[in-house]
């Protein structure tokens, strides 16, 4: 109990609230690292990681130029008896838009590229300012919250995973073989999963001052 | 024995006439509207989560009907056209001799799905009412509910490569059913309703829970 804070104490900035269960904690013993997760609900409160700001921005610039890449070279190409047909990401997603479907058509498209392209640009938005030691940018905190809000409904992970399923599916009918943005698209994947390991919010918070909104 | 007690003597933001934000982590005294920091609203218990809870619930279970009576996949070859639901393309994979992917499509939209009802019923109706018999169960209720949601889309996704792979004019052609829609709409209704719980709300239950004995 002696690292709660006691109610007298002055708020703000002093306590770290759990955003999961609303436990208290003084600011002290998170900042010298001794505290990383809730002690309840073990939700993770920090994970700082030293020069993790420039690991993450040069990976979202990464991922901003794969996903480009992966939107339109080849992704899949399947070969049958003669027949032979090549789909882009571009072309998966526009799939959808034969009959009453095209919600699906952006749908798709969101969760897969837009979404993670936002995010990442996002990202490099927020965090370059910061990690050359400069002023935050306008509007970062704003920038840097919905970052975070837009994290579950980036699906690129998932969009892997039905890749994977579909070329089992189809590997019993017709030959497929994968393109270039099949590669591009596996290694974005891993580049955005190693983003949000190493990405820190609660250091990110620090770094941006309660003066920078408005 | 830090760890058992943890549960007991954990002090709250909201006893000790604070809000805590819960986009940054960031505490406010209680009363503040708008984070200082980060800008998000903030309210010390979102009375209005479980309404909404219910609300996004009802919709994906309603859209979970469409999403398995109607055909999620249509294939036409030269001769017939066959179109089959979600269970019905499993059940033909386990038949054709692939029980392995037949297994992940049926975890995927049978299992996953109907899980995630009835779990967030069950948090929804454990905050409400009754004591907590389990208190570290609904915690991790939650957090799997909420870690899980996502991967529900990789149906459609599945759908969506099929069919454009397989476009080979008249001789094969595969084209995604409603069902695929209806699928899709329901894996991101049960992701809103589970992103609309207060997760303090099963805590401030747990707490009562430890207080009685």
């Amino acid at each position: 109990m002696s690292d709660t804070a006691k109610p007298t104490d002055p708020p703000a900035p002093h306590f770290v609230v759990c955003p999961q269960c609303d436990a208290l904690y003084s600011v002290r013993t998170v900042d010298k690292g001794r505290l990383s997760a809730c002690t309840r609900c073990h939700t993770v409160l920090a994970a700082p990681r030293r020069k993790a700001g420039m690991l993450i921005v040069c990976l979202a610039l990464a991922t901003l130029v794969l996903i480009a890449g992966a939107i339109f070279l080849p992704f899949l190409t399947l070969e049958a008896q003669g027949f032979r047909s090549t789909a882009s990401l571009l072309d998966i997603a526009l799939s959808f838009s034969a009959g009453r479907l095209q919600a699906l058509v952006v749908l798709t498209l969101m969760v897969v590229l837009a979404i993670p392209a936002v995010r990442a640009a996002l990202l490099v938005y927020v965090l370059t300012p910061l990690v050359f030691d400069r002023r935050p940018a306008r509007h970062a905190a704003r920038a840097f919250r919905a970052a975070q809000s837009l994290k579950p409904w980036a699906m690129a992970e998932v969009f892997a995973l039905g890749c994977a399923v579909a070329l089992v599916k189809i590997t019993d009918l017709a030959q497929v073989a994968l393109g270039q943005a099949f590669w591009m698209f596996t290694v974005l994947v891993a580049l955005i999963v190693v983003q949000d390991r190493f990405l820190c919010s609660w250091s990110v918070w620090n770094a941006l001052k309660p003066t920078d909104l408005s | 024995m830090e760890r058992a007690e943890a549960h007991r003597s954990v002090l709250t933001a909201r006893k000790a006439g604070l809000v805590g934000c819960r986009h940054c982590a960031e505490a406010a005294p209680l009363g503040t509207t708008h984070c200082r920091r980060c800008g998000a609203r903030l309210s010390s218990r979102d009375q209005g989560s479980l309404q909404r809870v219910w609300a996004w619930w009802c919709a994906g279970v309603i859209c979970y009907i469409p999403a398995n009576t109607q055909p999620m996949l249509v294939t036409k070859t030269l001769l017939h056209e066959d179109s089959s639901t979600i269970v019905g393309g499993a059940v033909a994979l386990f038949a054709q001799g692939s029980p392995g992917i037949a297994l992940i499509i049926l975890i995927a939209s049978v299992g996953i799905p109907v899980g995630k009802f009835l779990s967030i019923a069950y948090l929804a109706l454990a905050i409400r009412r009754g004591p907590v018999r389990a208190p570290g169960n609904l915690q991790s209720t939650y957090h799997v509910v909420e870690y899980i949601g996502r991967w529900s889309m990789i149906d459609v996704f599945v759908v969506a490569i099929l069919a454009t792979l397989v476009q080979f004019d008249t001789v094969a052609q595969i084209t995604p059913g409603p069902a695929s829609l209806a699928f899709a709409l329901s894996v991101i209704f049960t992701m809103l309703a589970a992103q609309s719980f207060d997760a303090r709300l099963i805590w401030d239950r747990i707490d009562n829970a430890d207080e009685v004995p």
